[in-house]
Formats: structure tokens, sequence, C-alpha cells
């Protein structure tokens, strides 16, 4: 008998654990989401200034195609990457996960770095957020995004130090759970940037 | 296996590297669609337009498939939900603004 309800509170205990985990992906996915319509708001605002150059320099005289592909690929192989780490997790192969981890966190970097150049880049030739309507619009969302990458590496790092202190509780896991969810989330937007932002200026 | 639910809960039951190379491979191949409209460049601008629209959005379904892990099962049911809600919202807003914005420039011309 007591067995039979001891086996019925870890039952219970289980379903409600997996509840709270299912609570707190859905509170991230609408974080996720609110963020999301703030990044539309931006790209709104992008399609709607998008041609108004004020006699500045326009999307083909900016952008270039090879330099953007990289980019694209550092973001995305970064995604990759980041799945490898969870799957590492779940087969409990810590030192494994953390190479993975620091390679995203790496591949971040370089995405980051790369963006950084090219604002300077394009600041330094005189076309800065301050030259055209088009311009503006163009540092806000990509600035924007940008900034969002950041914050991932910020995480991501504090994440690495939390692991490596720490071990891999579940709180730990949960975080990671969700920061993957966020890095995921960041390369879908970058899809939106690079289709919307950079070859529909160059079409 | 209450672990593994516990976990599949949290990641979406789908994470296997397979999964993940899937996902890639496609996203690769939409990434490079989008990229040959701009680098062929006898690519007609209206085929261009479409193409590029048409590849996004087929990739970023694949991030939402393959990385995301986001599918039909109970534990995602209201993620979908919410997610397709704001797809709505998303085009309301983008869609509208481009709609007025476009009028108002005409209109002024």
């Amino acid at each position: 008998m007591s067995t039979a309800t001891k086996t019925t509170d870890i039952a219970h205990d289980d379903h409600h654990a997996q509840h709270q985990a299912e609570i707190k992906t859905f509170g991230f996915w609408v974080y996720l989401m609110t963020d999301l319509i703030l990044f539309s708001t931006f790209f709104a605002t992008f399609a709607v200034l998008a041609k108004n150059y004020a006699g500045g320099p326009g999307a083909k005289e900016l952008f270039e195609l090879p330099f953007l592909f990289v980019e694209t690929m550092l973001l995305l192989v970064s995604s990759v990457t980041f799945g490898f780490a969870v799957i590492a997790q779940q087969q409990g192969k810590q030192k494994q996960m953390l190479t993975y981890l620091v390679v995203t966190g790496l591949l971040g970097l370089g995405f980051l770095g790369m963006e950084l150049y090219e604002f300077a880049h394009m600041i330094g030739e005189g076309a800065g957020p301050d030259r055209s309507g088009f311009l503006s619009a163009f540092f806000t969302l990509v600035g924007f995004h940008g900034l969002h990458v950041t914050f991932g590496i910020v995480w991501l790092t504090v994440m690495i130090i939390q692991i490596v202190k720490v071990g891999l509780t579940s709180g730990v896991e949960s975080r990671l759970a969700r920061l993957s969810l966020f890095w995921h989330f960041l390369d879908i937007v970058w899809v939106g940037v690079f289709t919307f932002v950079y070859l529909f200026g160059l079409v | 296996m209450s672990n593994h639910t516990h976990k599949g809960a949290v990641e979406g039951s789908h994470s296997s590297v397979k999964s993940y190379l899937v996902g890639f491979v496609l996203a690769v191949v939409f990434t490079l669609i989008s990229f040959a409209c701009i680098a062929l460049e006898q690519v007609p601008r209206k085929v261009a337009f479409i193409g590029l629209s048409i590849a996004a959005l087929m990739q970023m379904l694949v991030h939402l498939r393959y990385f995301l892990h986001l599918d039909t099962s109970r534990e995602q049911r209201w993620n979908v939900v919410f997610i397709a809600f704001t797809g709505v919202l998303v085009f309301i807003f983008v869609g509208g603004t481009i709609w007025v914005m476009m009028t108002l420039n005409s209109r002024m011309m």
C-alpha cells in the first residue's frame, strides 16, 4: 500500500516538474513573440523608408553579397553547433557540450565583429545613420538585431561559467534550454534581415 | 523514461544530430536560392522578389521545425497557437504599414 502511494507520489512529482517546464517554455515563447512584434515594427519602418536615399548612397552602393553570405553562414552554423551542444547535454557529455557552446560563442562573436566592421566602414564613408531615412532605418533594425546577438553572447558566457562552476543542475539545464530558443530565434530574425533588408535592396 | 519525457518537454522531442543536419542542409539550400536570385543577374525583378519571399518563409519554417523543434504534439500546442497569432499580428503591422504609407505616397504625388 505504502509503496503504491510512493509510486503515485513520484509520478505526480514528475508530472508536476514536466508541467512546470512546459509553462516556463511557453512563458519564454511569449517573450520571444513580443520581441518579434518589436522587430516587425522596425521591419515595417524600414520597408517604408527603404528607398528614401536623400541623394546619399543606396543599397547597391553599400551592400556586398560575399560579405553578407559569410555573415549569414556564421550565424547559421552557430545555430547548429548550439543544437549539438544540447544533444551532448542530453547524452551527459559535459566536456563535448562545453566545446560546442564555446564554438557557438566564437561564431556569434565572428558575426558581431563583421557587423561592427560593416557599420564602422559605412559610417567612415559618410553613410552613417544620420545620412538618410534609409540609413536611419537600416542602422536601427540591423543594430537592434546585433544588440540581441550581443546579449545572447553575454548570456552564453554566463551559462558557460555556471556549467563550469556548479555543473549541470536542473536549473542550469532549464536556463540553457531557454538560451537555445533565444539563439535559434535570432537566426530566424536574421533570415528576415538578410532577405528583406539586404537582398531586396540589391534586386 | 520519466527523465526523458521531462527533457522532451523542455527541448522538444526531436533533438537528434540527424534532425539538426537535415535542418542545416535545407537552410543552406534556401539561403543559396535567395543569394542566387541576386547573384544570377538575369533573374527578372518580379521573379526575384517572389523567389526571395518564398525562400525566406520556407527557411523560417525549416528553422522552427528542425532547430526550435516545433511540432503538433500536445506539449507544443499553445506555443504553436501563440506563434500563429503573432504571425497574424506581424502581417497586420507590416502589411498594414506598407499599404497605408504607399497609398499615402501615391496620393501626395
